[in-house]
């Protein structure tokens, strides 16, 4: 095989994984901030529930979540495998795992901010909402960003667990012509890719945070 | 006129009774200073004055409007959520610890909560803040952000920002007790010129000789009751045996 095929192939595998990357971040991230607030509300069932939510999805294996979100509706339901695709299906394992540990770096950054903020906003008649986002929330962006950065590199390398239910993105590529090849050169590449695509997260994560620096 | 009438409030936290039945009323141009030790019930009396507290006995009233009132059983009924915004307008607080939005700027500090809560036209509000800024004396400090400031210097954009509101009432919530005694003192003379121009403040304070200059009236609290409320030169030269030992050991301090 020529190097060219092979990158032409390993390129499609990366544009796979790149869209996994963005789709699961575009869900897991707002979604993550509705699932803190269930797990910080008042209600008794609904804290409890999203409690229970968040320690099943951090507790079991991604890679088993995966699995089950692609093969259930044809064991549960007798669906055909044909009828989602599997993009789609590693988007939604993977946005329902996520949003649980970014649930938990939102809680986190939310109780940080001291109680004072909030009475200083409740006297000065802010409503709820303005004082969520107009006071609390650009507050919590600004000390979450550390622990987002760190889940963003892990979702990296975490989207090349999608070739366990075979959806070709690049590591699964890169699998399949080391096998048909008998060497490591797509390993290689496919090593590269991965650590420049985190390289360049880094660096628009440091410079997002570089941004905020202005205040303290 | 009378801005500020508290009736009877109660409040307790768990088995802890920390105000049993107090009563307090401000007139417009009134500068009160409440003083006494710690856990006396203060900061919990203005907490429940400006409803950061829910009293559970007793009346709050600005200006003829009732935020609460006793129901038969004596326990407080508040009025309706849209009812407490309109009289929230009211009043003001200074906190001890500033509570500044760090990622505002201090004009936006200033200007945010008039613009944003109160729908005032923004020239005028950044025209009216500016000079806030000038009467601070921080003028050059428009575009600095809380965290570039000095203690001082924050406390009294603190001021600006609850002035900026244009209540009827501004309390003061020990507004000196995080400074080092040179940053008080700038503090204590933005509430002298407050008081010159006869703005009507509520001062819980451990400053005695300040409160003793500055009010017309002072307040000794103390296990939640009100043990004397009397004019600053009576209050100091009080026959109460526990009023004489509290200002005496302020006076050994001093």
């Amino acid at each position: 095989m020529k190097l060219q095929v092979m990158l032409s192939l390993l390129g499609q595998g990366m544009v796979t994984s790149v869209e996994l990357f963005t789709l699961t971040l575009l869900f897991s991230l707002p979604l993550g901030m509705f699932l803190s607030f269930a797990r910080m509300s008042r209600h008794v069932v609904v804290r409890n529930v999203s409690k229970f939510y968040i320690s099943i999805m951090r507790g079991t294996p991604l890679m088993l979540q995966l699995l089950v979100v692609y093969f259930g509706p044809y064991y549960l339901f007798g669906l055909s495998l044909s009828s989602y695709s599997k993009l789609m299906a590693s988007a939604i394992a993977f946005v329902l795992n996520y949003a649980a540990y970014f649930a938990e770096i939102y809680r986190a950054g939310i109780e940080s901010i001291p109680v004072g903020q909030y009475e200083a906003a409740r006297v000065l008649g802010y409503t709820k909402a303005q004082t969520f986002l107009k006071i609390i929330l650009p507050q919590v962006i600004k000390r979450v960003l550390p622990p987002v950065t760190n889940e963003m590199i892990t979702l990296v390398k975490d989207t090349s667990l999608a070739f366990s239910i075979g959806l070709v993105e690049m590591f699964t590529q890169a699998k399949a012509i080391a096998a048909s090849e008998k060497n490591m050169m797509a390993f290689a590449v496919a090593a590269v890719f991965y650590y420049l695509f985190n390289l360049l997260v880094a660096f628009l994560m440091e410079r997002a945070e570089k941004k905020l620096r202005y205040y303290q | 006129m009378r801005v500020l009438e508290m009736n009877r409030v109660r409040k307790s936290f768990g088995e802890l009774d920390v105000l049993k039945g107090i009563s307090l009323a401000v007139d417009q141009g009134e500068v009160v200073s409440v003083i006494g030790p710690s856990g006396s019930g203060k900061s919990t009396l203005l907490r429940c004055a400006t409803m950061l507290e829910t009293m559970e006995e007793g009346d709050l009233c600005y200006l003829g409007e009732y935020a609460a009132r006793c129901d038969k059983d004596g326990k407080s009924v508040y009025a309706p959520a849209k009812e407490l915004r309109r009289i929230q307008r009211h009043f003001g607080l200074v906190f001890q610890n500033f509570n500044l939005f760090p990622h505002f700027s201090v004009m936006k500090n200033i200007t945010d909560a008039p613009i944003r809560v109160q729908k005032r036209p923004r020239d005028e509000v950044f025209e009216e803040g500016r000079e806030l800024l000038r009467k601070m004396g921080l003028s050059d400090k428009e575009n600095a952000y809380p965290c570039e400031l000095s203690g001082g210097q924050q406390q009294r954009v603190s001021i600006a920002r609850a002035l900026a509101m244009k209540p009827e009432i501004l309390f003061f919530d020990e507004p000196t007790s995080a400074l080092d005694p040179e940053l008080t003192l700038e503090i204590l003379k933005v509430l002298r010129e407050l008081a010159e121009e006869h703005m009507t403040m509520v001062i819980v304070t451990h400053e005695m000789n300040f409160a003793r200059d500055v009010s017309g009236r002072m307040i000794f609290m103390e296990g939640g009751n009100i043990v004397e409320e009397t004019t600053p030169e009576k209050l100091f030269s009080s026959e109460n045996a526990r009023t004489r030992e509290f200002l005496g050991r302020y006076h050994d301090l001093g």
